[in-house]
């Protein structure tokens, strides 16, 4: 078999340039559409209820950069995610396509220290439980609730102080599935190099080890990087709910790069039946993030407990966000429901190519809502600054790992189910 | 059902064998009117060409039912028939009616895909099997060829399938 290898053009570099471009013009067209005026007013007077200093605009730009960073890190860890899924199960299907999945790790670095970066500057803006007053008895901001949660951020220096437990968390998820995404890549290339089924066993051995790290970190990640922001409110699923979202856009995203380089005639090993299985995943998925997130919405609405319900009466219950809640549904649920019920549909690229887009943007829609509520308030909004952002993380993003793509061979030609994907047929 | 049809029926032992023969057969031309085995044949459904199937649609449109059923229902007798205030909620609390909703559409979509699937196999309980050859309930294969339907002649068929394979050709008219 002929070695295929992805080669990065400057084309495709100069597209995505231009991507980072727009994105960073429609930003500063955002910023500057803020300051002058328009929903800072309004946000004005919603803020003196409040009792908090004025809203800013650098605000709205942490929230977003928040957004994107846990949306981005969660794309990256979950196409190792998928590699590790693929050796632990001895799936045969994926063995063609595997390589462009793991090829999101390379974010990885990159989200570690935008999310360190962003947490140290915006952290204030971001985590309402940064603020020392709430742990000071002897303070009119005491909050007893949140200093009963206090350990489980500063634990073990004192509580309003460095929150040491919180960041230790955060370097060692990042650190451990760097490492290990590292590990996979290179006994993955030396495969290429030696053949035979040792490096398999050798990376089914580290899938096992990776999925069990990454069971607990990523419920542990929801909890520390979205579900503390609001502070006071919990939800058991949350963990459940935060990985479905991420897991369904990572796979919308890995069939999307898998149909766009088809089109550029790579993947030769990919046919339709490949492409019908990652759309009954995508498909399959979304009807499962439906599952969570209403197990979650209907328990809390129909016990209506004050201290729960609050998370949806800001989401739902409130102007500001109730587009955006039913924009979720629509576009994570309903359309890609209807639009990847037929088999048709899941074989054809040019309609997984209408569906994937949907289900990554609806699910960016997911995070937002999760989110800005908590950290904005009422001064939340979705315009220029919102698209721009996106632009610029995803273009980067996509730059990584089309990057990391075009280091290696794109197709693992020596692993052993090569020749069973070659003959799936479904 | 009522004319009589003269069948051709090419008995096999080894399902690649036979995956190859209705290949083969059909590239010659032959008409196919079914393929009898004792368990499913992966795929025989492209060697027959047959286009994807249509039970999905029929699903569908059984689930369709179910929730416009379980919805009247709930709406009707919560909302209409008898309001009752439960929890603080409105009289259509809609969120709550989502299980219900969910759980009779997968009832009525499985249960009308099932009882399709039994009907149009000819499976139902008062239906009689076809059974074109007591052996296709054991270990045999046999391709049903309708000689009415084709216009090569009996003996061209029985060549092409001894030719590919077959281990016995018998004629049958029912």
């Amino acid at each position: 078999m002929v070695e295929e290898k992805f080669e990065f053009t400057g084309k495709a570099k100069k597209n995505l340039f231009i991507t980072i471009g727009v994105g960073i013009i429609l930003v500063i067209i955002g910023i500057i559409s803020l300051n002058m005026g328009g929903h800072g007013h309004e946000g004005h007077e919603a803020v003196a209820e409040g009792g908090h200093h004025a809203f800013h605009w650098t605000q709205r730009l942490f929230a977003n950069l928040w957004i994107n960073n846990v949306f981005f890190a969660g794309l990256a860890v979950i196409g190792v995610f998928f590699f590790a899924v693929q050796y632990a199960a001895q799936a045969g299907w994926s063995a063609g396509l595997k390589r462009i999945p793991l090829a999101f790790g390379a974010w990885l670095p990159i989200a570690a220290v935008l999310m360190l970066v962003v947490f140290f500057i915006a952290g204030h803006d971001i985590f309402h439980w940064t603020h020392h007053d709430l742990y000071d008895t002897s303070s009119e901001d005491y909050d007893s609730i949140i200093d009963g949660k206090g350990g489980y951020f500063y634990w073990p220096l004192h509580k309003g102080g460095f929150p040491l437990f919180f960041i230790a968390r955060m370097v060692i998820f990042f650190g451990v599935w760097y490492v290990l995404f590292l590990k996979l890549k290179a006994t993955a290339i030396s495969e290429d190099v030696d053949g035979g089924t040792e490096k398999w066993y050798q990376m089914r051995k580290l899938s096992a080890i990776f999925l069990v790290f990454f069971a607990v970190s990523s419920s542990m990640s929801a909890w520390d990087w979205v579900m503390s922001i609001d502070t006071h409110w919990f939800s058991t699923m949350f963990g459940w709910y935060m990985f479905a979202s991420w897991w369904v856009s990572g796979l919308a995203l890995i069939a999307l790069i898998v149909v766009l380089l088809k089109d550029k005639g790579y993947l030769s090993v990919v046919n339709a039946n490949h492409l019908h299985d990652l759309g009954k995943f995508i498909f399959a998925f979304s009807i499962f993030w439906t599952y969570v997130w209403f197990s979650q919405f209907l328990l809390i609405y129909y016990a209506n407990i004050p201290e729960e319900s609050i998370y949806f009466v800001e989401r739902w219950k409130n102007d500001h966000y109730a587009p955006y809640f039913f924009l979720n549904l629509f576009l994570n649920f309903f359309l890609p429901f209807l639009l990847l019920m037929t088999r048709d549909s899941k074989r054809h690229s040019r309609f997984m190519k209408v569906v994937t887009p949907i289900v990554i943007i609806g699910h960016w829609f997911d995070f937002y809502l999760m989110i800005t509520p908590g950290t904005l308030k009422g001064n939340g909004g979705f315009g220029a600054l919102e698209v721009g952002l996106m632009l610029i993380y995803a273009g980067a993003f996509i730059f990584v790992v089309l990057n990391q793509l075009s280091k290696s061979a794109l197709v693992a030609k020596n692993h052993p189910m090569l020749e069973e994907s070659l003959h799936h047929h479904i | 059902m009522s004319e009589s049809k003269n069948y051709i029926l090419g008995v096999y032992e080894d399902e690649d064998v036979l995956l190859d023969a209705v290949k083969t057969v059909r590239a010659g031309g032959v008409k196919v009117d079914e393929v009898y085995s004792p368990f499913p044949v992966h795929g025989m459904d492209d060697a027959l060409g047959y286009k994807g199937s249509r039970l999905t649609i029929v699903a569908f449109l059984f689930g369709l039912l179910g929730t416009s059923l379980a919805l009247t229902m709930q709406i009707g007798m919560m909302g209409v028939d008898w309001p009752m205030i439960i929890g603080g909620k409105d009289f259509i609390p809609f969120p709550s009616f989502i299980p219900v909703t969910f759980e009779l559409t997968v009832l009525l979509a499985s249960f009308g895909m099932v009882g399709t699937f039994l009907v149009i196999s000819n499976l139902k309980p008062w239906g009689k099997p076809n059974l074109l050859d007591i052996r296709i309930t054991d270990d045999k294969h046999v391709v049903a060829v309708d000689l009415n339907k084709n216009s090569l002649s009996e003996d061209v068929i029985t060549k092409m399938f001894s030719d590919n394979g077959a281990i016995e050709v018998n004629k049958k008219t029912v």
